[in-house]
C-alpha cells in the first residue's frame, strides 16, 4: 500500500519540476508542494519502519522491453525517512527564499528530491542508475544558479566531471553484477541477488562501487569537489546535498556490498572503505578548521562525517567476513545512526548558515560576528546543530560515534596483530577527527555568531522570517529527540540490521540505554541528560539562593585595553579573533604536514612605505596527487591527438589499417570463445 | 537495600567531590609555595575565594550575550556530571551502570566547549587566543586519551569505568607492562587537560602565556566563582580517575557500609599523594612553548599505542 503512494510522490515531485519551469515562477506552489509531498513521504516511510515488510511493484516504462521495478525494505525505508524529513524542512525553509537568482533553481529542486527518492526506491539497476544520474544532473544545475560568478562555474565544471566519473564507475559495476546470468538480461535486484559475483568479478564490483558511489559521497581522495560544489548551491539545496545526497551514495554502497553481493565475501572487503573513511574523517575535520566560508566549513565537515559512516560500513564488512555478526551489527548500527543524525543536524546547520547569510549579508566568517544579538533563534538552532557537529553528549552525534567507537574497541577480537594495531591507530584517528570536529564547531559558532560584529551590515542583521524559523526549530527539536533517545532511532534501524547482517540487536537497545552487548553497561543518554539538568539546576538555584542578584555592564576588560574610539562604536573588529587566527595553531602543527599549509610574511624594509602582507596558502593532498596527474595526462593525450592530425596521408592510411586488423582480431577472439 | 546503599554512596560521593575540589587546589598551592620557600595561602583559601566571589555582582562586558552568562552553568554542570560518574571511595554506586569512559570524556569536552564559546563571546583578543589554544590542545590530547581507553577496554572488555575499576580492584587483570605505559600517557593527558605546567600555567599573570585563564578573563563575581569551582572539580575528576584505575587499594564496595570509612581515608591519601606529586613536578619544570605541546602529547599518543600493541603481543588474543 505504501509503495504505490511513494511512487506517486516521486511522480508528483517530478511533475512539480515541470510546474517550476513554467513562466511566471510559482515559488510558493513548488516549495509548498515539495514540503507537503515530502511530509507525506516521511509519514509513509516511518510507517514502513514501524511495521517492517518488503513490497515490490513494477512500472511498465523504462528501457525497451523491460519495465522499471520499485521496492522498499527496511534499509531503503531508513534513507527514505531521512530524505523526506530533511527535504520537507528544506522546502519549508525555501518558502522564505528571495531574489531572482534562487528562482533559477526552482524547476530542479523538486526533481532533485524525486530523483533521490527514485534511486532509494529502485529495485533494478536501470532505475537506480537513472535516479542517481538524475539526482546528479539536477543538483549540478542548482550548483550553477549563480553562473555569472567564476567560482560557481568552476565548481559546476568540477562537479560535472566528478558526476561523470561516478557514472563511469557505477554503470560498469552494475553491468558486472548482472553478467554471468544465463539467457535474457535481467536487471532486477532479485535476479542479481540470486547469483552474487565471485572472484575477480567481485573485486571489480567492489572497486567500482567504492569509487563511483564514494566520489558522490565525498570520500577522500575523491572529495575535492565537495567543499566547492556544496556551498555554491542555494542554502536549502546545499542542505539537501550534504544531508541527503551523500547518504543516497552511501545507501548505494550498502545496498551493493551487503545485499546484492551476498554474504559470502572475504574479510578484506572492508579495508578500502575503512582506510578511505579514516582519511576522510581526519582530512575533512582538519579542512573544516581551515575554511573561511561558513558553508565551506560545513561542507568540509560533511567529508568528515561521511568518513565516520564509511568506517562503520567497512568495519561491518570486516566483521561479517570474520563471521562476527553481532560486531557487524554494532558497526553498521553506528554507521546508519550516524547517517540519520548527521543528515538531520547538517541540514539544520546549512539552513542556519543560509539564514545567517541572508540576515548578515555574507557567509564569509571574517565578515560576520555577533549574530547572537540580532538573530537569537538562528543562533540557538546553530548551537544545537554544532553540539551534534562536535559529537558531545547528550547531543545528536554522540550516540552514533559512541557506537562506532565501541565497534572499533571490540574489533581486535577478530585477531591478527596487523589488524589489531590497525584498530588502535583507527581509534586514535577517530578521536583526532572528533576533537577536530569540536574545534571546528567552536570556531564556527565563536567567529560567526558570537563576538562583536565585523561589518555594519552584520550589526543590523535581521532574524529569519517565520517559515524559515519554523523549519530550523523543527529540525533542532528533532536533533534533541535523536540526542536524548538514540534507542528509539536504533529501534527503527534494527530491522535493517536483521536484514543485512542477520543479527539481533533488540536486547541491546532500549529507550533508556544503548549497550554494546546484551549484558554489558552502555550509554544512557536520558540519564546523562537528567544528570546535567540536575547539576545545572542545582547550580542555578544555589546562585539564586546564596549569591547576590543582578549584574552590571561595563566595557570589556581585555587586560586593560583602551576604550574604542568614537568612530568605531564596537571597537575595531579586527582586534578580536577571526577564523584564520583561531585556526593558526592547528594550521601550523597539522596543516603544514597534511594540507601543505604555508605562511608567507612580506615585511617591508625600514623606510619603505608599502604595507606588510601576510598570506596563507594551503593545498589539499588529493589536489596534488589526483588532480595534477589527471591534468598532466590530459595534456599528454591532447599532444598525441594533435600530432595525429599532421601525419602524412600514407601514415594515416597505415594507422587505419592497423586499427582495422586489431579490431578484427578482437572480434575473432570473442567469436572463438 | 543494596540499591539504597548504592544511592547513598553516590550522594556521599558527589558531596565529597564538591567539597574536596577547592581544598585540593588549596593544598597544591600550599605545597608549591612551601617548596618555593614561601609561607603560602591557607588550605581553605579557594573556598574563601569562592564565597567572597559569590557575594559580588558580576560586571558583564558590553558585548556579552546569553552564551556568556549560561556558559559557567553548562561548564560546571558537565564537570559535576563527570564527577558523579568517576568513583572515589566506593565502587558499584547508583550511577555505575552509566559511568562510561567515553561519556566522561564527552562530558569534559562539553565543559571545555562551553568555556571556549564564552571566551569567544565578548570579542576580545585574549578570549580568542585562549579558546583557540584550548581547543587545539584538546585535539592533541583526545587521541592519546582514547588509546588509553582502548587499552583499558582490551583488558576489561568494557568501556565502563565501574567495571574496569572493579576488575582492577579484584586483581583479575594482574600487573601488566601496558598498565605502566597507560599510566604515563594518562598523566600526560591529565596535565594538558587541566592546563597545568608544562602545558599551561594556572597561576600566570603574563597575558601571552595564558590559555585557560585567558578564556575566562572577562568573568567576575559569582560567575567567576562557578568557573573556579568547575576548574577545581575538573582537576579532582582527573586525579580520582587516575586513582581509581591505577591504585585500586582500599576502595569499598558500595553495599559494605562498614568499609566506607576506610575507602574515604584511602581516597584522601591517594589524592593527597597525587597532589603532592603534581606540586613537586610543577615546581621542578618550566612551562613549554605552545607549539611544543604537540610533541609533549605526541609522546602520550605513542605510549598509548605501545601499550595497546604490547597487550596484543602479550595476550592470547593474537
Amino acid at each position: 500500500m505504501a509503495l504505490p503512494l511513494l511512487a506517486a510522490i516521486v511522480v508528483a515531485l517530478l511533475g512539480l519540476g515541470v510546474v517550476g519551469a513554467v513562466a511566471p515562477p510559482r515559488k510558493n506552489l513548488v516549495h509548498g508542494g515539495c514540503a507537503g509531498f515530502s511530509a507525506v513521504g516521511a509519514v509513509l516511510s516511518l510507517g514502513l519502519l514501524l511495521a517492517p515488510g518488503a513490497a515490490t511493484m513494477s512500472v511498465p516504462i523504462g528501457l525497451p522491453g523491460m519495465s522499471m521495478h520499485l521496492a522498499v525494505d527496511s534499509l531503503s525505508a531508513i534513507f527514505l525517512l531521512l530524505l523526506f524529513v530533511t527535504a520537507s524542512a528544506a522546502a519549508i525553509f525555501a518558502l522564505d527564499a528571495h531574489g531572482d537568482e534562487e528562482t533559477r533553481a526552482l524547476p530542479f529542486f523538486p526533481v532533485f528530491i524525486g530523483a533521490m527518492a527514485l534511486s532509494l526506491l529502485a529495485a533494478d539497476s536501470f532505475s537506480l542508475l537513472f535516479g542517481f544520474e538524475l539526482m546528479s544532473l539536477s543538483s549540478w544545475a542548482m550548483v550553477l544558479y549563480r553562473h555569472t560568478e567564476e567560482t560557481s562555474r568552476d565548481a559546476g565544471l568540477l562537479y560535472l566531471g566528478m558526476a561523470a566519473f561516478s557514472a563511469a564507475c557505477l554503470i560498469p559495476a552494475f553491468g558486472l553484477l548482472s553478467t554471468g546470468l544465463s539467457g535474457d538480461i535481467d536487471l532486477r535486484f532479485a535476479a542479481l541477488r540470486a547469483l552474487p559475483p565471485e572472484g575477480w568479478r567481485a573485486v571489480f564490483v567492489l572497486v567500482l562501487v567504492v569509487l563511483g558511489a564514494g566520489a558522490k559521497a565525498g570520500l577522500v581522495p575523491l572529495h575535492v569537489w565537495l567543499p566547492l560544489a556544496h556551498p555554491a548551491a542555494p542554502s536549502h539545496v546545499s542542505a539537501l546535498m550534504s544531508g541527503a545526497m551523500t547518504k543516497v551514495a552511501l545507501y548505494v554502497i550498502i545496498r551493493v556490498l551487503f545485499d546484492l553481493c551476498g554474504p559470502a565475501q572475504p574479510l578484506w572487503w572492508g579495508f578500502p572503505l575503512l582506510v578511505m573513511g579514516a582519511a576522510s574523517a581526519v582530512l575533512g575535520a582538519l579542512r573544516a578548521n581551515m575554511e573561511s566560508d561558513l558553508k565551506s566549513v560545513l561542507a568540509a565537515s560533511t567529508v568528515e562525517n561521511v568518513g565516520f559512516i564509511a568506517i562503520g560500513i567497512g568495519l561491518a564488512l570486516i566483521a561479517r567476513g570474520a563471521d562476527l555478526s553481532s560486531l557487524a551489527a554494532l558497526a553498521l548500527a553506528g554507521a546508519l545512526l550516524h547517517a540519520l543524525t548527521h543528515g538531520v543536524f547538517k541540514t539544520l546547520l546549512f539552513l542556519g548558515a543560509g539564514a545567517a547569510q541572508h540576515g548578515g549579508g555574507s557567509r564569509v566568517l571574517q565578515r560576520l560576528g555577533g549574530l547572537v544579538h540580532r538573530m537569537p533563534i538562528t543562533t540557538l538552532c546553530m548551537i544545537v546543530g554544532c553540539v551534534g557537529l562536535a559529537a558531545l553528549p547528550p547531543g545528536p552525534g554522540f550516540a552514533s560515534e559512541w557506537l562506532l567507537f565501541q565497534a572499533v574497541l571490540a574489533a581486535p577480537r577478530i585477531g591478527g596483530l596487523g589488524l589489531q594495531t590497525m584498530m588502535a591507530v583507527l581509534a586514535a584517528l577517530m578521536a583526532l577527527a572528533a576533537a577536530l570536529g569540536a574545534a571546528a564547531a567552536v570556531r564556527l559558532l565563536g567567529v560567526a555568531f558570537l563576538g562583536r560584529p565585523r561589518t555594519p551590515r552584520v550589526a543590523a542583521a535581521e532574524e529569519a522570517r517565520a517559515p524559515a524559523r519554523w523549519a530550523m526549530l523543527g529540525l533542532a527539536g528533532l536533533c534533541g529527540v535523536l540526542g536524548l533517545f538514540p534507542g528509539l532511532a536504533l529501534g527503527l534501524i534494527e530491522p535493517a540490521l536483521r536484514l543485512l547482517v542477520r543479527a539481533d540487536l533488540s536486547r541491546q537497545i532500549g529507550p533508556l540505554t544503548v549497550q554494546p552487548a546484551a549484558d554489558m553497561p552502555g550509554y544512557g543518554a536520558p540519564m546523562i541528560a537528567a544528570l546535567l539538568l540536575v547539576a545545572g539546576g542545582a547550580a542555578f538555584l544555589a546562585i539564586r539562593r546564596w549569591a547576590v542578584p543582578g549584574h552590571r555592564r561595563g566595557p570589556a576588560w581585555a587586560c586593560g585595553f583602551a576604550a574604542p574610539p568614537a568612530w568605531l562604536p564596537f571597537g575595531d573588529p579586527v582586534t578580536q579573533y577571526g577564523g584564520a587566527s583561531f585556526a593558526q595553531p592547528l594550521r601550523r602543527a597539522l596543516g603544514t604536514a597534511l594540507l601543505a599549509a604555508r605562511e608567507r610574511v612580506d615585511m617591508p624594509r625600514p623606510g619603505e612605505t608599502r604595507p606588510a602582507r601576510f598570506s596563507v596558502t594551503a593545498r589539499d593532498p588529493a589536489d596534488a596527487f589526483l588532480s595534477a596527474p589527471i591534468g598532466w595526462t590530459r595534456e599528454k593525450l591532447v599532444d598525441i591527438a594533435d600530432s595525429m592530425q599532421f601525419l602524412t596521408i600514407r601514415r594515416l592510411l597505415s594507422v587505419m589499417f592497423v586499427v582495422l586488423v586489431l579490431f578484427l582480431a578482437v572480434v575473432a577472439g570473442i567469436e572463438a570463445s | 537495600m543494596i540499591f539504597f546503599s548504592a544511592l547513598l554512596a553516590q550522594l556521599l560521593h558527589v558531596a565529597l567531590m564538591l567539597a574536596a575540589a577547592p581544598v585540593l587546589i588549596g593544598a597544591i598551592r600550599l605545597v608549591k609555595a612551601r617548596l618555593l620557600g614561601r609561607r603560602g595561602p591557607p588550605l581553605l583559601q579557594p573556598w574563601r575565594d569562592i564565597f567572597r566571589l559569590l557575594r559580588k555582582q558580576p560586571v558583564l562586558a558590553d558585548g556579552a550575550s546569553i552564551v556568556f552568562r549560561a556558559a559557567p552553568f553548562v561548564s560546571l554542570a558537565a564537570t559535576a556530571a563527570a564527577a558523579a560518574l568517576v568513583p572515589s571511595f566506593a565502587l558499584g554506586m547508583a550511577l555505575g551502570p552509566v559511568s562510561d569512559l567515553l561519556v566522561i570524556a564527552g562530558l569534559l569536552g562539553l565543559a571545555r566547549g562551553a568555556t571556549a564559546l564564552a571566551g569567544m563571546d565578548v570579542g576580545t583578543a585574549f578570549g580568542g587566543i585562549g579558546s583557540s589554544r584550548e581547543m587545539t590542545f584538546s585535539v592533541y590530547a583526545e587521541p592519546a586519551f582514547l588509546l588509553v581507553i582502548f587499552t583499558l577496554t582490551l583488558l576489561a572488555g568494557s568501556t565502563n569505568l565501574d567495571v574496569i575499576a572493579t576488575l582492577l580492584h579484584d586483581g583479575a587483570l594482574g600487573l601488566r607492562a601496558s598498565l605502566g605505559l597507560v599510566l604515563v600517557a594518562l598523566l600526560t593527558v591529565a596535565l594538558a587537560e587541566n592546563g597545568r605546567i608544562p602545558v599551561d600555567n594556572p597561576a600566570t599573570h603574563l597575558e601571552l602565556t595564558m590559555v585557560h585563564e585567558a578564556m575566562v578573563l572577562e568573568y567576575s563575581g559569582r560567575d567567576l566563582a562557578l568557573i573556579e569551582a568547575g576548574t577545581a572539580l575538573k582537576l579532582l575528576v582527573w586525579l580520582s580517575l587516575i586513582a581509581a584505575i591505577f591504585t585500586p587499594i582500599g576502595v569499598a564496595p558500595s553495599f559494605a557500609l562498614l568499609a566506607w570509612p576506610l575507602g574515604v581515608a584511602s581516597w584522601i591519601v591517594k589524592i593527597s599523594l597525587l597532589a603532592l606529586a603534581l606540586a613537586a613536578f610543577e615546581t621542578s619544570i618550566a612551562k613549554m612553548r605552545v607549539f611544543r605541546v604537540p610533541e609533549f602529547l605526541g609522546i602520550a599518543l605513542l605510549l598509548g599505542l605501545l601499550a595497546a600493541v604490547f597487550l596484543f603481543v602479550s595476550t592470547g588474543i593474537v
